[in-house]
């Protein structure tokens, strides 16, 4: 369909959500921007194929995920550098322990699979429904069933297993949020 | 898949390997299904924080401008068309 007014606003509308997936897929604000406006620009470009009054979010979000793929292949993630770029797109910075904790999560959640946390993220976060983000991910629904719950399984394990010896790093954070007590 | 496997010869005990050793790794012993409740609540909270923070920033500057100018047909003609990110 050609662009119209409401359109534009639509599509302008789902940015926020955009940058969002973004940056739960790639890890880096900067990075994340450049993945958006290169979605936006592909979208735009290829208006006349989105079909009026089919799901534009999900639209978009296809786009962006299979640019992230190819891009994902050329370069691998600079993984080490990820939870510190992360905290800088925040514009508010939790409170210490609270942010020592939100950057665990940021972490364990880097140790997924990327099939599992693209899946955890449209599901848990962007709120889309299973067959929405089978669509997406172009797979069937039970696959992207049985990624959430496998992603779900390995954060718990991650993050809250007992006597968690092989992370080391993270025994640091644990000491300074408990402030080790004497 | 694993769950698909069972129709499969061999691979119930497969299953029950990763469901036990799943099941160990992630619940304590003593009360699995509750703790695994909390657990899995705990996450969930934590994935929309996480996300809802970059929602919450709203549309930057640069992209409102972009589409701005993509929509408004400039006097070189139709930018959408040629600039799609490559050149």
């Amino acid at each position: 369909m050609p662009l119209t007014d409401s359109l534009r606003d639509d599509i302008l509308a789902s940015v926020p959500s955009l940058r969002a997936f973004a940056i739960s897929l790639s890890g880096n604000g900067d990075r994340a921007d450049d993945l958006v406006q290169e979605t936006l620009l592909r979208a735009l470009a290829n208006i006349d194929s989105f079909q009026p009054g089919s799901n534009l979010p999900a639209w978009l979000f296809t786009i962006l995920r299979n640019l992230f793929r190819s891009d994902y292949r050329k370069r691998r993630r600079e993984v080490e550098d990820a939870d510190g770029n992360y905290a800088k797109t925040l514009k508010t910075q939790p409170a210490q322990s609270a942010h020592l904790e939100f950057e665990e999560f940021r972490v364990a959640l880097d140790k997924l699979p990327q099939d599992q946390r693209e899946a955890l993220i449209l599901v848990g976060a962007s709120g889309f429904s299973y067959e929405d983000a089978a669509a997406i991910c172009g797979c069937a629904v039970g696959t992207i069933k049985s990624r959430v719950n496998r992603a779900r399984s390995k954060l718990s394990a991650l993050l809250y297993v007992d006597g968690a010896d092989d992370f080391g790093p993270d025994n640091t954070v644990r000491a300074v949020i408990g402030g080790s007590g004497g | 898949m694993k769950l698909q496997g069972l129709n499969s010869r061999g691979s119930v005990e497969q299953v029950m390997k990763d469901v036990k050793s799943q099941a160990s790794k992630v619940a304590a012993p003593g009360k699995p299904g509750r703790l695994n409740t909390e657990i899995q609540s705990r996450i969930g909270h934590q994935l929309r924080a996480m996300y809802d923070d970059v929602v919450r920033q709203g549309v930057p500057d640069r992209f409102a401008e972009l589409i701005k100018k993509l929509d408004a047909p400039g006097p070189t003609g139709d930018p959408a068309k040629k600039n799609d990110g490559r050149d």
